[in-house]
């Protein structure tokens, strides 16, 4: 299936949950954030959360702001 | 204390709100906190990559151990700024927002409608909003009317350096809410608009590109900390009302050449010519 992380389309095999594909996509233990689908997904839930094709992912960590 | 500041249960320890984007470098970025020593600093969220570089951006911030507003920088509507609200809570473990909902990318000026959605959402789910907003009455009323303790009202457009477009409609705000928090927020350039805020009796003044892209940005923190502690200490210290004509700021009482037979009458205002003698 294919789902949009922050923008970019990627394939992926198999309906993952958001716990396995920040680990896949190199985000584990860093300081993120995660909206699925323009909601908010809390950090507890993502073990829970399974993806689904055409799912968009936005992952964010802090940064610069006024 | 002229400088400290109560919000909540935090006590901010100054009146300056410092953004922490555009710096030259993340070394200057900390170097301006320091001169600056702000109350807040604010910050957001940007997608992040797998190289990490929120992390380290946030590892400078954190040392300082300065309360952090996050902010909605970029939404354009109420429904990317409540989930963008909702993942700086979780990150910053703050539930403070600086609620941006802009309206357009020519002036970014504030959305009123869509700031109000928002507000209202966000309040029922546990936040503290700290809305940036245009300087209208009404608009603040609905905003304190649906939990606002806090109004943020643009001084000019982001980044436009302009100070304080619309000074009547800022004072009309202080004069109608001296209960609630009020932070000038956006279009501060030099630090005597911050001093202007300041002395209208604002709480505080959040600025930015002023101090970021400064010749000096270092020194021009340490400027508007000054600009800032000096207009609220003006404030608090009552300024004299103005007024059309001059009075006098030394005594008139024993000045030298004044004389008993003169009876008030000043040499300099006698007619043309006039000698001391046609006066008795």
């Amino acid at each position: 299936m294919i789902i949009t992380i922050n923008g970019q389309k990627k394939n992926i095999n198999g309906a993952p949950d958001i716990g396995s594909i920040l680990q896949a996509e190199g985000y584990a233990g860093k300081l993120v954030a995660v909206a699925r689908n323009g909601e908010f997904v809390p950090r507890g839930e993502y073990a829970n959360t399974n993806l689904n094709d055409g799912d968009q992912l936005e992952i964010v960590a802090p940064m610069q702001g006024g | 204390m002229t400088r400290a500041l109560n919000i909540g249960d935090k006590i901010l320890a100054g009146r300056l709100f410092l953004g922490t984007a555009q710096y030259p470098s993340p070394d200057i970025l900390r170097q301006c906190i320091e001169a600056a020593q702000p109350g807040l600093i604010t910050v957001s969220l940007r997608r992040e990559n797998a190289a990490g570089k929120g992390q380290k951006f946030w590892g400078i911030l954190k040392g300082f151990n300065i309360p952090v507003l996050p902010n909605t920088a970029g939404c354009f509507t109420a429904k990317e700024a409540v989930t963008t609200a909702e993942m700086a809570r979780e990150i910053f473990e703050t539930n403070w927002i600086k609620l941006e909902v802009i309206a357009d990318d020519y002036a970014l000026a504030p959305d009123p409608v869509g700031l109000l959605y928002a507000t209202e959402n966000l309040i029922k789910k546990g936040f503290k909003v700290f809305p940036y907003m245009t300087e209208d009455e009404t608009l603040a009323h609905e905003l304190i009317d649906m939990g606002c303790d806090i109004l943020m009202p643009w001084g000019a457009p982001i980044g436009s350096g302009r100070g304080l477009n619309n000074t009547s409609a800022l004072k009309l705000l202080r004069e109608k809410f001296p209960d609630i928090t009020l932070v000038v927020d956006a279009g501060i350039g030099a630090p005597s608009h911050a001093t202007a805020a300041m002395e209208m009796g604002y709480d505080a003044v959040l600025l930015n590109t002023a101090v970021a892209k400064a010749g000096d940005p270092v020194k021009m923190a340490a400027a508007f900390a000054k600009s800032i502690e000096a207009g609220r200490e003006a404030y608090l210290s009552g300024i004299i009302a103005a007024q059309e004509t001059a009075s006098a700021s030394t005594p008139m009482i024993d000045r030298p050449f004044w004389h008993q037979d003169y009876n008030d009458v000043i040499l300099s205002e006698a007619p043309k010519g006039a000698k001391s003698k046609d006066l008795k």
